[in-house]
């Protein structure tokens, strides 16, 4: 199928808008449960929906998307007041209580599905899709309801964008500022239900948890800013759902929510070793030039005081003499040629090397900062002075 | 009962109760959720193993599915040991990943062999006693019960042996650790049991229900008990009966025999909440009601102790004036004075109080305190 059908092609137009609705809200919910470090009451609610879709179905025999979603939104929004009650009223800590609402309500739903598929009127109720979700089978109708739910997500973060901003990162100075908290918490638990839901045709209930960590913890790293972040992880969300619902609507046995959740790991993976500032790989290469700086500090001053000690700066030193503990020849030699660059170090012969006028003079200014009591100049000083034991 | 209805009972009863003993643990160390991601993670670790060799039951399978769950504590602890993510947000994203790699592997390469991601994830103890040991001829029953025996066996030995270190680890960790009980060791090797059980539990449970197995019984024992040992004994007790009322369960509605007992797991779970003898939300409004009658009758007895030897000090006396003094309503005033009397605290003549030297004692005691 050439690019320009695809734009066109009605399913696949139904499939891409749906995944979009899906990342979008679950991208911007997220945000908060991320931050609240609330990230597995999304796994605890999606699980809990499923015996909702199979009551729904039960009780009006009716396989509406409308409907069944009403019955996961009801389902688990009772499973997240359980959870709230269980740690309220027992000395069962939250991991328990969510661990154990979580798989419960998921074994009462298989009892429901199963018993459902033994019915004989109900020959199919095609309610297996909300396990592992199916893109394909999404109806205009159903991204209708999706994008109802969306909206209402959305309306609630900009309407208390502030008081969210306060719930997630002061809750107490909200309760003295006046504001109804518990309300706040459970608006705010009402939209996470609300963007799982919106997702579970697409992803199912095992795998939409992804959905609400995974954007938010991937958009956390490029940001520290609240309102960039809500944006980074709904583009996160919308991205992974998009190409993931596509994808697997394009390849046959290729499992909706599984295919979603491997694009967004993906996401969240660069980010961690890409993003600025906290990126893995920023940080090992700022570490690494740190150790590169403080090894040619040391190396600096211990030729300045073999230079001192022979009273020239003609007197070149082996590099064998220049190695101090732990370095590798290998590193010295980099040391040294690094040095040679910067003109603070020259070779004076077959590995010989001595200090330039630069170079002296570049470690009496480091003196002289260390004692007016500069702080960085002190702090790569004091790597030096091991670095001193080496010496001759 | 026919024979496979003993032998299904017979599975569920073992594997419910090898689950409950590390889930004492878990429970305990707030570890749980590490469970549910390792019996999730659990599935790439099947998978690729079944590839690899073909049989469910191959010890090459459940070694790499077992090596699979320890993986995933360990990828755990890596991604929040970077400080990028906090744990719960590392749980959330370590086992969808491996878990969504294992379904796609099954749905694109399993079609047509004997691995369906129900079974795998959902269990099927109907079958069970269809898949027999036969030794030289001989049948001595099914693969499930030597599986899950063997399992329930190493739990309840390694448990045993380590106990005093375990409970040490669990209560104190810090003074653990400096007595040099590794909490590194401990952390592993209760996660390495864990996978082993979820491993063992997954054909006839699923990968998810195991969960339940783990948490629901620990979690309800935890409510009944303050002492380790009992509720390691009681974890089991409630496991194996959550097992069997499952199976009748299952066998009333026709439906899938491991989501009934999950699904009985959390009955019992919520009948511990309700009713534990002291725990229990019946046992917390019950002494809230005591308490207020106790605390109206201190009340009663102080307010006649400071009017009785007070000049002018009689009206105080009076029943009539209980509910303006004190603000009670006339039933609740009566009921109070009547509690009183019936405990020997007041005596009553013509609607005047008096306190008994027992009374006195009481309001004395009760402002000193």
């Amino acid at each position: 199928m050439a690019l320009p059908d695809l734009a066109l092609d009605y399913t696949l137009r139904t499939v891409a808008l749906g995944a979009m609705l899906l990342g979008l809200s679950s991208g911007v919910v997220g945000t908060y449960a991320v931050l609240r470090r609330e990230s597995l009451l999304g796994d605890a609610i999606s699980h809990a929906a499923l015996p909702g879709i199979a009551l729904a179905f039960l009780l009006t025999r009716s396989k509406e998307s409308a409907l069944l979603l009403a019955g996961a939104v009801a389902a688990g929004w009772f499973g997240a007041l359980l959870v709230s009650a269980i740690t309220r009223t027992t000395r069962v800590k939250l991991d328990s209580a969510l661990g154990l609402i979580l798989s419960v309500f998921f074994g009462f739903g298989l009892v429901l599905l199963t018993f459902i598929q033994k019915q004989p009127d109900a020959s199919q109720a095609g309610l297996d899709r909300f396990l592992f979700g199916q893109a394909a089978s999404l109806l205009r109708r159903d991204v209708q309801v999706m994008a109802i739910g969306t909206l209402a997500v959305l309306l609630a973060v900009l309407l208390l964008w502030k008081e969210f901003k306060l719930l997630v990162f002061d809750p107490d100075f909200a309760r003295v500022l006046g504001l109804r908290v518990r309300l706040l918490e459970v608006i705010l638990i009402s939209m996470i239900v609300l963007a799982i839901v919106v997702g579970l045709q697409t992803v199912g209930v095992v795998l939409m948890s992804a959905m609400v960590v995974a954007p938010a913890a991937a958009a956390r790293q490029w940001t520290d800013r609240l309102s960039l972040m809500v944006l980074l992880s709904a583009l996160f969300g919308v991205m992974a759902g998009m190409s993931g619902a596509v994808l697997s609507s394009l390849t046959p046995r290729l499992p909706t929510g599984p295919t979603i959740v491997l694009v967004v790991s993906g996401l969240v993976l660069i980010s961690l070793l890409l993003a600025p500032n906290r990126g893995l790989v920023w940080n090992w290469a700022r570490s690494r030039a740190r150790r590169g700086q403080v090894r040619a500090e040391g190396m600096l001053r211990q030729l300045a005081a073999l230079a001192e000690h022979h009273g020239s700066l003609e007197h070149g030193h082996p590099s064998a003499v220049l190695r101090a503990s732990g370095w590798s020849p290998e590193q010295v030699e980099h040391v040294l040629h690094d040095l040679e660059s910067t003109g603070y170090v020259r070779q004076v012969g077959a590995d010989r090397w001595a200090i330039t006028a630069a170079g002296m003079a570049r470690v009496r200014t480091a003196a002289e900062a260390n004692k007016a009591g500069d702080v960085s100049a002190y702090l790569t000083g004091s790597g030096g002075e091991v670095t001193g034991e080496g010496q001759p | 009962m026919t024979a496979p209805q003993v032998e299904i009972q017979l599975i569920a009863a073992i594997v419910a109760a090898a689950c409950a003993l590390p889930g004492a643990f878990l429970v305990l160390r707030r570890m749980t959720l590490i469970s549910d991601a390792i019996s999730h993670a659990m599935l790439l670790g099947i998978v690729v193993g079944f590839f690899l060799t073909q049989d469910l039951n191959s010890p090459l399978l459940i070694l790499g599915a077992t090596l699979t769950g320890l993986l995933t504590a360990l990828l755990v602890e890596l991604l929040h040991r970077t400080g990028l993510v906090r744990e719960d947000a590392a749980i959330g994203l370590v086992f969808p990943a491996l878990f969504s790699i294992g379904v796609i592997l099954i749905s694109r390469y399993a079609g047509s062999v004997h691995l369906d991601t129900d079974v795998v994830l959902l269990g099927e103890l109907a079958f069970a006693p269809f898949d027999r040991v036969v030794i030289a001829g001989w049948n001595i029953g099914p693969k499930g019960l030597y599986a899950g025996g063997v399992i329930l066996l190493i739990n309840a030995a390694l448990i045993t042996l380590f106990y005093k270190e375990l409970k040490l680890a669990t209560f104190d960790p810090g003074l653990a650790a400096a007595l040099g009980f590794s909490p590194v060791a401990i952390h592993y090797g209760l996660m390495g049991i864990t996978s082993l059980t979820a491993v063992g539990a997954f054909d006839s449970v699923g990968a998810i229900l195991t969960v339940a197995l783990f948490i629901a019984p620990a979690a309800a024992a935890y409510l009944l008990t303050d002492d380790l040992a009992r509720m390691l004994f009681l974890s089991v007790g409630l496991g194996v009966a959550a097992a069997l009322s499952g199976y009748w369960l299952a066998y009333l509605l026709d439906a899938s025999i491991a989501g009934s007992m999950a699904t009985m797991a959390g009955v019992i779970f919520g009948l511990a909440w309700c009713f534990a003898p002291e725990r229990g939300l019946v046992a917390a409004a019950r002494r809230r009601v005591r308490q207020r009658w106790e605390f109206a009758q201190r009340m009663l007895a102080i307010h006649l102790l400071h009017h009785e030897r007070q000049p002018g000090g009689e009206p105080e006396l009076q029943m009539e004036h209980l509910w303006q003094e004190l603000r009670w309503d006339r039933k609740f005033a009566t009921r109070v004075v009547s509690l009183a009397e019936g405990r020997g605290l007041v005596t009553q003549q013509n609607g005047r109080l008096e306190l008994t030297d027992r009374g006195r004692l009481l309001a004395q005691e009760s402002l000193l305190a």
